[in-house]
């Protein structure tokens, strides 16, 4: 390669750290002061990109400052929108658990997701470029883009204004201090209230002026906003949270680690984001610049009563509802069974997310990949190696659990928000690998063609029902365990756990293989009951549905994920029926959970009965 | 195990110096605790004495100097293999597990030092029970051990905590103010408990206590510590004679000595 082409390479990943860096130090700075995760913030960066497609569209077709005002102005009109989600939603959001957290800015970006299509349309918009930003210039005989340039130029003087703000201004020590030291942000009293508000709108603000300035290179899509969220995500976890300077060091790494990267191994571009991530986790678990985190933490599930022996009556319930499924194929039809086979693998998925969540504790937005993994494992098994039904079967946990070993290693050097970062950014990739490995996995078109001749669907219902009531059962066990003891001390005591000589680290790990086994199995039998594998299988939206359903049941006992599992499949399949704005009720209903019913119905339930025996 | 040095004290506290960005907490403490003996560390609040603690637990680990368990550094060990090496400790702000039962509580320390944590399969709520009833009975809690730990009083808490701490059967106790929150007699009580498991279980004890009378009649060596610093080491007369240590405590020093702390 010439010294200008990889010079011109060199500055097409400056230009692609300007962006990751513009959208990665807002979410970092939010983060620092207020200690949300804002989920939402790459749903902002993709309304940027809209917000500017319009205004550029109308009042800047030609010379190139009204191009810049109106990206400025796209940005300010983001600021404004996420200062109205500070002002109704975040500002209920800061005392509680980092759970309904990220769910909450989770239902923003789902909501921001279906109403952008709404109002833009369903179609990529490829905004009109102003002459004297295209083309490109000559760089020791490579041609390099002049917007690229532009960019840069934008990211640095964003990165000096927030320098001087942050050094300069009261407002600026504010920041820092607050940065520093959590309690700090107490004692500022009446000014918290709106530093809060200010932050956000700040980050925000940048997150919109990313998402604007990217027209630039890109079109608007509606893909944006989770691909720029799972960027930013893997910048502050690599650059530390809370840490301008990580920030734009993670940004920097990022982003000419993948333009070079993409020209000597091209294929390899994801993989390597992942080993990036991987090296420099294992050496300095909080980032580059992060500070390590406290090992103490309060959390959700203090008020949460001794477990229990299973009761009478609720093993009864279960010995009823096994034997009800097990003659349902004499009332059923096909349909029937076929509902009630996918209602049973959504129960397998839930419940095995209900392992990590309620007793260990640890908020996973990556479920979805080892659920995922198994349907591919069962579809390539089938597809390239003419595996056997059962085979194919056992196989999905297997390879699940082996994805698990891997991610939950690097994943449990970390807890809290980060945890749910760096699990939400892995499965992410794995995501991204399957979408695009065209040649193996087909791609978007995914693999079909799955169900084996020889299987007769009534088989492989009393299969799935024998897995279903087994994985359940081993699941609910668990928790009764030694090691489900075990899990719940590092929960709710890290230190002690430490200090009794548990393995913090270990326990999670050990669990999180359980369950990513379970979830796998979950994800092979889907492949069989749909006939086909798409790379939604993987996605945060799956990975989402699995968290609703469990706090739907509730987190207390395995019977919370069986109930919300049930209620959900059966209330998403109505609900679908009447509209295909399936996001923007499951944002309504997430945000509903989250201020009005954080037990569940399970939780809730229980909390009545146990209120009523102690009166 | 045999000692490397027949005559070396069970814990040995070399230079120890503990870190938190700018802050030096620790900044040069030595200290021995010999088996069978109780050590009490005093000094004002943020003396570093909590440093020190866990610095030696193993929960922070010393930015230098060195930490000797029979003579054998662990400085830097992580805080699960210095439990399992015979080191029990509680924590000033009490870490139990609020979803369990007091007995649960016991138990899965049990569970932990039979190393038994990795047993998806066996029922914990039956291992070590009795095991763990005789401990809280030690400790005087029988009667609250199927209760939520959540809704215990502050020195129940304290006193189950020293329970968990003696799951290991350990030989060096670690008591970070095991009795703040406690009415006098409690206090009294506890303390002349852990005085006799030491004696009778030769348990070297390495102590931390604002209740002043408690120290000079208990420990057999007393650690003053102030803004990280050694500031004496001596038995009870010794250092109630010190003029430095009068000072600290009559509160001529301005920055330091809360009026609890003042000898009665
Ligand atoms: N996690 C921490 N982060 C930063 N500084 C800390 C931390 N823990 C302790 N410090 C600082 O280290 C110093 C020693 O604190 P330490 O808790 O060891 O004191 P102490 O003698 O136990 O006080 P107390 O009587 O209040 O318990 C104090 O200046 C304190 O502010
Ligand atoms: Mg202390």
């Amino acid at each position: 390669m010439s010294l200008g082409l990889f010079l011109a390479q060199a500055l097409t990943g400056l230009a692609s750290a300007a962006t990751l860096f513009l959208v990665s130090v807002g979410l970092s700075l939010v983060f620092g002061i207020t200690r949300v995760v804002n989920f939402a913030h790459g749903a902002f960066f993709m309304v940027g990109a809209y917000v500017g497609y319009t205004l550029t569209n109308y009042f800047a077709a030609s010379d190139a400052l009204s191009y810049w005002l109106c990206v400025v102005a796209a940005a300010v009109i983001v600021g404004a929108i996420g200062m109205a989600v500070e002002l109704l939603l975040m500002r209920r959001m800061y005392k509680v658990p980092e759970l309904f957290q990220l769910l909450a800015t989770f239902a923003v970006s789902l909501l921001i997701d279906d109403i952008l299509p709404i109002i833009f349309g369903p179609e990529d918009l490829l905004a009109p470029r102003v002459r004297s930003l295209r083309g490109g210039i000559d760089l020791f005989g490579a041609r390099m883009p002049v917007y690229d340039l532009y960019m840069i130029a934008a990211a640095a003087i964003v990165l000096l204004l927030l320098y001087i703000a942050i050094t300069r201004t009261r407002w600026g020590v504010l920041i820092r201090a607050a940065t520093q030291d959590r309690d700090m942000v107490g004692a500022l009293g009446v000014n918290q209230a709106w530093l809060f508000t200010g932050v956000f709108t700040l980050g925000v603000f940048l997150a919109g002026l990313a998402g604007a300035l990217q027209l630039g290179r890109t079109s608007a899509n509606l893909g944006m906003g989770t691909s720029a969220i799972t960027e930013a995500f893997v910048v502050v976890v690599i650059g530390g949270m809370g840490s301008v300077t990580g920030a734009l060091v993670a940004a920097i790494l990022i982003g000419e680690l993948s333009a070079l990267g993409v020209a000597y191994f091209p294929q390899l571009n994801l993989v390597l984001m992942f080993l990036i991530m991987a090296a420099v986790l294992a050496v300095r678990p909080s980032g580059l610049f992060g500070k390590p985190e406290a090992l103490t933490r309060q959390h959700e599930f203090s008020d949460e009563p001794p477990l229990r022996a299973i009761s009478r009556p609720l093993a009864f319930a279960a010995i009823a509802l096994l034997a009800l499924l097990t003659i349902a194929p004499a009332v059923l039809g096909t349909y029937g069974l076929s509902v009630v086979v996918d209602v049973m693998i959504a129960i397998v998925f839930a419940g095995s997310l209900y392992l990590i969540l309620g007793p260990g504790g640890l908020v996973t937005f990556g479920h979805a990949c080892y659920f995922g993994v198994g349907a591919y494992a069962v579809a390539l098994g089938i597809r390239y190696a003419g595996l056997s039904f059962a085979s194919a079967l056992v196989l999905a946990p297997l390879a699940a659990s082996l994805f698990a070993l891997a991610f939950g290693w690097l994943s449990v050097r970390v807890s809290g928000v980060y945890f749910a970062m760096l699990t939400f950014a892995l499965a992410q990739i794995v995501w991204s690998v399957v979408f695009q490995w065209y040649d193996v996995t087909g791609g978007d078109n995914g693999l079909i063609g799955l169900w084996p001749t020889s299987l007769s669907p009534l088989v492989f219902y009393f299969v799935t029902l024998a897995l279903t009531a087994g994985s359940i059962a081993i699941l609910g066990w668990i928790p009764h365990s030694a090691l489900g003891y075990a899990l719940r001390v590092t929960r709710d005591s890290p230190a002690r756990a430490a200090a009794i000589g548990i393995d913090v680290r270990l326990v999670r790990l050990f669990a999180f293989v359980i369950a990513s086994l379970f979830a796998g199995l979950a994800g092979g039998l889907s492949a069989f009951a749909k006939g086909s594998v798409f790379p939604t299988a993987i996605s945060i939206g799956r990975s989402i549905d699995g968290l609703v359903m469990v706090l739907m049941g509730g987190v207390e006992s395995i019977a919370g994920p069986v109930v919300g599992a049930a209620m959900f499949y059966l209330m998403q399949t109505e609900i679908l029926r009447y509209t295909d704005r399936w996001r923007l009720v499951l944002g309504v209903l997430i945000i509903l959970i989250v201020l009005v019913f954080p037990k569940g119905v399970v939780g809730s339930i229980s909390q009545r009965l146990r209120g009523e025996e102690s009166r | 195990m045999t000692p490397q040095h027949p005559t070396a004290p069970l814990l040995q506290v070399r230079d120890l110096l503990v870190r938190y960005g700018e802050t030096l907490a620790v900044n040069g403490v030595s200290l021995d605790v010999e088996a069978g003996k109780l050590i009490a560390i005093i000094g004002p609040n943020g003396a570093g004495k909590s440093t020190c603690f866990n610095a030696i637990s193993g929960q922070r680990p010393p930015n230098a100097g060195e930490v000797l368990l029979d003579g054998k550094s662990i400085s830097g060990l992580l805080p699960e293999t210095i439990f399992s090496l015979g080191v029990g400790r509680t924590f000033q702000v009490t870490a139990t597990v609020p979803t369990m039962t007091v007995r649960e509580n016991v138990q899965v320390a049990l569970i932990s030092y039979h190393r038994r944590t990795f047993s998806p399969w066996v029922s914990a709520r039956r291992l070590y029970r009795e095991e763990a009833d005789r401990l809280l009975e030690l400790i005087g809690m029988t009667g609250q051990r199927d209760r939520a730990c959540g809704v215990l009083a502050y020195g129940d808490l304290k006193r189950l905590e020293l329970a968990i701490a003696l799951a290991n059967a350990p030989r060096l106790l670690l008591m970070d103010e095991p009795t703040a929150g406690m009415a006098p007699a409690e206090r009294n009580e506890l303390m002349a408990l852990v005085a006799r498991l030491a004696a009778d279980r030769g348990i070297g004890v390495l102590f931390t206590e604002h209740d002043i009378d408690i120290v000079f009649s208990l420990a057999h060596r007393i650690v003053v510590m102030n803004r990280g610093q050694l500031l004496a080491t001596g038995t009870p007369d010794v250092i109630r004679a010190d003029p430095r240590v009068q000072e600290i405590y009559l509160g001529r020093d301005d920055h330091t000595g809360s009026a609890e702390k003042q000898p009665s």
